[in-house]
């Protein structure tokens, strides 16, 4: 590939970063509804069970699901942008991109960050959120926990695009929600300790992804949590390396 | 990159080119050239194998046979040179209707890989060649569809293609729209230079427009020319009369005559192509009398493009239009799924 083509590639990239990011800011709707949710829980259930809950770790119920609520949005968000690439599908702007004179790699990776952005500024919002919501949070560690959201982000962007181009509309994408995004989101450990939960349950948890970018995200934000932060951070790069693979895969199948 | 003068003269080579699915043969075995600078227009019927046709050139399929030359490059060893060599309309829009005029023409020029220093002015040149600088900054989604089909045709030549691929570029569209996208597209033609491809059924406008036509049928091109060319091969007069009741005894009798050229049962219309028609229409209208056919009108016409359509495929192109299931089902054929 000579220089000239990679500039290309490179401008290609940015652009589509771009756009994602200019979509998101411009939907006023995208931006409220994907903070709603997680106000709610931090708000309502993080308040509402702060005394009910006598946690196994010491600090209280806020500050223990405070990073779980940051992976929820971290992955909801970063799901929704891969996604997306059907409702791209649907109004026809894929076609664009798939015979414009770049990589299919590229328009993956464009995608990829775009949606990571946005998801990361989603994170960041309900970090200082429940900041302001009483969570006694720390980060010891800026720049790391900024790159372990966005090792999180780009995990669950992957995924999203490599389901969203195994799918041909949106009708699929409810089924996606109450099968796989729910149930990764429960099982991660994000609204409960997994040291005190049944076996099966802890068992089945450790097959989740999230489950990991919960606990590290706990760990680099209140200093404890169920799963070491090495652990976590190698078995988070290794599910983003695995869900980029089949991402790039399946994209590159889809016939424009 | 290729010299100007090198690719002057033909815009398009396609030697033997094939695609099949299985048994089914979607494009067989197509030859065909086209110069540089034309309009060209490929008419046939939905299934025939345009648009299947088009994605070759396009290089969003690959030929499983044969060989195709877009702009000097072929089109399955430099699939990137061809697709900066041309621009692309779909039949359906592709816009990201979020975003605003200018936005779209933005992404689109990086990833072709227009220079950052002409970006600008190239956007505001060809926004305001499609009449739309009024709302170059306004979001997509407020655009009507006559203005998203131009925008689209802008965005289209922002990387200065050489040949501009249309794939029925006015459907969908009112009747003034559509007059107004085809002044557009002839424009385009003299001024930028540009060689037009374009797949269409509105017949009459491609015969307006069209300087080459190609009739494509099963998958095989089944006759090219000038529209005046084609038409003139078919010579004489159309004789079309519509009739009240049955008329299949009748019409057999009729194309017996010897200076019947053709007779072809449509809609409910019976075409007959003969030389001089004014002096065959009461020979005609007697016969009918007497086999008590009831003829409800009659008129005469020089062949057009449809008559030309209908001899070669004994349809008419107006039949096959009408099933949206049957499109929708093309179109997602075509553009949206995977092997």
């Amino acid at each position: 590939m000579g220089a000239q083509e990679m500039n290309n590639e490179i401008e290609g990239i940015y652009a589509l970063w771009k756009r994602e990011l200019v979509n998101f800011f411009r939907s006023k709707s995208r931006v409220l509804g994907s903070l709603g949710m997680p106000f709610f829980f931090l708000a309502i259930l993080g308040t509402g069970l702060n005394n009910a809950f006598a946690l196994p770790t010491s600090g209280n119920y806020m500050q223990f699901i405070a990073p779980g609520i940051i992976g929820m949005v971290l992955m909801f968000g970063s799901m929704f942008s891969g996604i997306i690439v059907l409702m791209d599908r649907q109004f026809g702007f894929l076609k664009e991109t798939l015979v414009a004179p770049i990589s299919r790699l590229s328009i993956v990776v464009g995608k990829a960050l775009g949606g990571a952005t946005t998801a990361m500024i989603q994170g960041l919002i309900i970090l200082v959120v429940s900041l302001f919501l009483g969570a006694q949070l720390q980060v010891l560690n800026v720049a790391l926990l900024i790159a372990f959201m966005f090792l999180i982000s780009v995990m669950f962007v992957s995924l999203g695009i490599a389901i969203a181009s195994t799918l041909q509309d949106m009708h699929g994408f409810q089924l996606i929600m109450n099968f796989l995004i729910m149930p990764l989101f429960f099982l991660s450990g994000a609204l409960f300790p997994l040291s005190s939960a049944p076996d099966i349950l802890r068992a089945v948890s450790l097959l989740d992804p999230l489950t990991y970018g919960v606990n590290g995200l706990r760990y680099l934000l209140i200093g404890q949590s169920d799963i070491g932060f090495a652990v976590c951070f190698a078995v988070v790069s290794a599910f983003t390396a695995a869900f980029i693979a089949i991402a790039m895969y399946l994209f590159s199948r889809i016939e424009g | 990159m290729q010299k100007e003068i090198g690719a002057a003269a033909k815009a398009i080579e396609i030697e033997s080119l094939s695609k099949s699915y299985g048994s089914l043969k979607a494009v067989d075995s197509v030859s065909l050239s086209i110069e540089a600078g034309t309009i060209f227009g490929l008419l046939g019927p939905n299934g025939a194998g345009k648009t299947t046709l088009i994605s070759m050139l396009v290089t969003m399929r690959r030929p499983t046979g044969g060989a195709a030359r877009v702009n000097g490059f072929d089109v399955a060893k430099q699939p990137d040179s061809v697709r900066k060599s041309i621009g692309i309309v779909f039949q359906d829009p592709s816009l990201d209707e979020e975003l605003t005029a200018r936005e779209n023409l933005e992404i689109h020029a990086a990833m072709y890989g227009v220079p950052k220093k002409i970006r600008k002015a190239r956007i505001e040149e060809l926004i305001a060649l499609v009449g739309l600088e009024k709302n170059i900054g306004h979001q997509v989604k407020t655009f009507s569809g006559g203005m998203k089909r131009r925008l689209e045709i802008a965005r289209g030549l922002v990387h200065h293609p050489k040949v501009l691929f249309l794939d029925e570029p006015t459907i969908g569209l009112d009747p003034q729209t559509r007059a107004n996208i085809w002044d557009y597209i002839k424009k385009l033609n003299e001024k930028e230079k540009i060689t037009i491809i374009l797949t269409t059924h509105y017949m009459d406008e491609a015969d307006g427009v069209c300087g080459r036509i190609a009739i494509i049928d099963l998958g095989k091109i089944i006759a090219v020319g000038t529209p005046e060319n084609l038409k003139n091969t078919l010579g004489g007069d159309v004789i079309s009369i519509k009739c009240g009741g049955s008329h299949s005894g009748c019409g057999e009798k009729i194309g017996k005559m010897n200076w019947v050229k053709s007779i072809v049962a449509h809609d409910g219309f019976i075409d007959i192509r003969v030389e001089k028609g004014e002096e065959k229409i009461p020979k005609i209208l007697l016969m009918m009398e007497k086999e008590g056919v009831s003829v409800e009108s009659v008129s005469l016409r020089k062949p057009s493009l449809d008559d030309v359509f209908l001899h070669y495929t004994g349809r008419t192109i107006r039949e096959e239009e009408v099933k949206p299931a049957d499109a929708m089902r093309m179109r997602r054929r075509a553009w949206g799924h995977r092997r």
